[in-house]
C-alpha cells in the first residue's frame, strides 16, 4: 500500500518557486530518505505535507486521502513529526513524561502505559522525571520521538534529526528508527544531510533540489557513481550560491 | 491584631478576593511569561483603562467597559501578529500606547481625575463589596475551569506551536481564546493591585517559581502558593502598617522572588563545592 502521494507539488515563497513539479509515492513499511542541499526545499515539502502550507499546487496523498480536501484533521494525527533541531530551552519547566503526554489524544484512558511504552522504547525510561531542558540534544530528539510515539503513528517524518548530535548517538538514534520501523512497522521519512547514514538505514531515496533529481531504490543510487557526482557538484553549487548570497 | 482585624468584613472580603485574583493571575502568568508575552498583561490592562475611562464619561459600570476594549485589544492584535506578521513585543506597544491614549483623552475631556479612576489605576482591595468579591470568585472559577479543561493543549502550544499545529489542535482557536482569557484575568486583578501594578502579578510569581526548577504542574502550583503569599502577607502588612494594599503585595512577591533567588545562587555554589570535593577524593 501507498502511504504516501505526492503529485506534481509545486510551491513558491515571495515569488520565488522553492518546489518545481515534484513527484513521489511511498510504501508502508519503506524509510525513505530525502536528500539534497541546503535550501533545497526539504523542509517546505514537509510544511505542505504537514499542512503547515495549503497554498501550493498538485496533490499530496496520505493514506489514501488528499490533505487539502480533508476538512478533519483525523489524517495528521497518524503522523509524528519531529522537526529539524531546535534544543529545547533549558529553563522550560517541563518534565520527559509531561512533554510525552502531549502527543497523546484529548481524553486517552490507557496513557501511563502507553507514556511507559514510548519511553522505554526510547531508553528514556530513568530520564522520565527529568527537565526535558536538561537532557542532551540526543536526549531530547528520542523526548520527540516518544511524543510521537504515544500516538501510534503510521507515519513518521524527521527533518535533519541528527544534527548536532555526537557520532555514538547518532548511531544509537538511527538504530531506533530502524526497530521503530520493523518493530512496530511505522514508514519513517527522514531528511538528512548524512549520506552515510541514509545509505545505511533508508530503503529508498529522495533526492531533490528545489525540482526532484532522483527518487528510486537506495542501492540505485549509491552505487551508481555518475549520479553520487551529479549530487556532490549540485550540492557545492548550491553551498557556494548560499555563500555567495550571505557574503 | 491581625486576627482581631480578620472579623471585619472588608478584611475578610479582600483576603477571598485576594486569594482568588493570586491564584487566577498565576495560572494565566506562568502561560504568557513562557511564550515570552509577560507585557502582554500590562498592554491589557492599559487598553482597560481606555475602556474604564469610558465607563467613567458615560456612566457604564467601567469594569465591564474595560472588560470589552481589553478583550477587542487582545483579541485585535492577535489577528495583527497573525495575519501581519508585526513582532509580538511591537503589537504590544501599539495596544499598550492606544489604551493609555485613549484613556487621557477622555479622562482630561471629563475634568480630569476622580477617586474612582484612581482606585482602578492603583488598586482598591480593601473596598472590594459582596457584589466585586462574588464577581471575582464566579470569573476566577470560570477561567481555572477552562485552563484545567484544555490544560494539555494550552501547554502544547506553550511548548512548541508548530508540532502542536501538526498534531491536529487548533492553534487559532486557542490562542483567541486564550487571550480572552488573559483579558478577564487582568480585569479580575486590576481591582486588587490596579492597571499599573497588573503585570507584577502575572509574572513575578512565576518568575520565581521557575527558579524551582521543576516540572510544568509542580511550576504552576509553587506559583500560586507564592502569590498567595504575597496578596495574604501584603494585605497583613498594608493593613498593620497603614501602607498601600497594592504597593505592599507586589513588594512582598519582590521580596519572595530576591529570596529564592539569592537561596539558589548558594545552594548551587555549595553543590558545585561538593561536586569537586567528591571528584578530587
Amino acid at each position: 500500500m501507498q502511504i504516501v502521494e505526492v503529485d506534481r507539488l509545486s510551491y513558491a515563497y515571495s515569488g520565488n518557486l522553492v518546489l518545481n513539479d515534484i513527484s513521489f509515492t511511498i510504501d508502508e513499511g519503506d524509510i525513505l530518505g530525502i536528500i539534497g542541499p541546503n535550501g533545497a526545499g526539504k523542509t517546505t515539502l514537509f510544511s505542505c505535507m504537514l499542512g503547515l502550507h495549503d497554498d501550493y499546487t498538485g496533490t499530496i496523498k496520505i493514506l489514501g486521502e488528499d490533505i487539502k480536501k480533508k476538512k478533519n484533521n483525523k489524517i495528521f494525527k497518524s503522523i509524528g513529526y519531529i522537526p529539524q533541531k531546535k534544543t529545547v530551552e533549558q529553563s522550560f519547566p517541563a518534565t520527559v513524561e509531561e512533554i510525552v503526554s502531549l502527543g497523546l489524544r484529548v481524553g486517552e484512558k490507557t496513557a501511563k502505559e502507553k507514556i511507559t511504552l514510548a519511553l522505554e522504547t526510547v531508553g528514556l525510561l530513568a530520564q522520565k522525571d527529568r527537565r526535558v531542558g536538561e537532557l542532551s540534544g540526543g536526549q531530547q530528539q528520542r523526548v520527540l520521538i516518544a511524543k510521537a510515539m504515544v500516538n501510534d503513528p503510521r507515519l513518521l517524518i524527521l527533518d535533519e534529526p541528527a544534527t548536532g548530535i555526537d557520532l555514538e548517538m547518532q548511531n544509537r538514534f538511527y538504530s531506533l528508527l530502524k526497530k521503530l520501523n520493523q518493530e512496530n512497522k511505522i514508514t519513517i521519512i527522514l531528511a538528512s544531510h548524512d549520506l552515510d547514514a541514509v545509505n545505511r538505514f533508508a530503503t529508498s531515496v529522495a533526492c531533490i533540489n528545489r525540482s526532484m533529481f532522483f527518487h528510486g531504490k537506495t542501492y540505485e543510487f549509491f552505487e551508481n557513481p555518475d549520479l553520487l557526482k551529479a549530487y556532490s557538484e549540485s550540492s557545492m553549487q548550491a553551498h557556494m550560491h548560499l555563500h555567495n548570497y550571505r557574503g | 491584631m491581625v486576627l482581631e482585624a480578620l472579623e471585619f468584613g472588608f478584611l475578610q472580603r479582600a483576603i477571598i478576593a485576594g486569594v482568588s485574583v493570586a491564584i487566577t493571575s498565576s495560572v494565566i502568568g506562568l502561560f504568557l511569561v513562557l511564550r515570552r508575552n509577560s507585557l502582554f498583561g500590562d498592554a491589557l490592562s492599559h487598553a482597560a483603562f481606555g475602556g474604564i475611562a469610558i465607563g467613567l464619561v458615560t456612566n457604564v459600570y467601567p469594569l465591564w467597559t474595560g472588560l470589552i476594549l481589553s478583550v477587542l485589544g487582545a483579541v485585535g492584535i492577535t489577528k495583527l501578529r497573525q495575519s501581519a506578521k508585526i513582532p509580538a513585543d511591537a503589537t504590544v506597544a501599539i495596544l499598550l500606547s492606544s489604551g493609555l491614549a485613549l484613556g487621557i483623552l477622555l479622562i482630561s475631556l471629563s475634568g480630569g481625575f476622580t477617586l474612582d479612576l484612581f482606585s482602578f489605576l492603583f488598586g482598591s482591595i480593601l473596598l472590594v463589596s459582596i457584589e466585586d468579591t462574588l464577581a471575582i470568585l464566579t470569573m476566577t472559577g470560570i477561567i481555572i475551569a477552562i485552563i484545567i479543561l484544555l490544560y494539555r493543549q494550552l501547554v502544547y502550544i506553550t511548548f512548541d506551536e508548530e508540532q502542536a499545529q501538526v498534531s491536529g489542535l487548533p492553534i487559532s482557536k486557542l490562542n483567541y481564546l486564550f487571550v480572552i482569557l488573559s483579558s478577564v484575568a487582568v480585569i479580575v486583578s486590576m481591582r486588587l493591585v490596579g492597571i499599573l501594578l497588573v503585570s507584577s502579578l502575572l509574572v513575578i510569581p512565576n518568575v520565581t517559581a521557575l527558579l524551582f526548577n521543576k516540572g510544568f504542574r509542580k511550576t504552576a502550583l509553587i506559583s500560586v502558593l507564592i502569590s498567595i503569599f504575597s496578596v495574604v502577607t501584603g494585605i497583613t502588612i498594608s493593613y498593620v502598617a497603614n501602607l498601600a494594599p497594592a504597593g505592599t503585595i507586589v513588594l512582598v512577591s519582590v521580596a519572595a522572588f530576591l529570596t529564592v533567588l539569592t537561596a539558589r545562587y548558594y545552594l548551587k555554589k555549595k553543590q558545585a563545592v561538593k561536586k569537586l570535593e567528591e571528584a578530587r577524593s
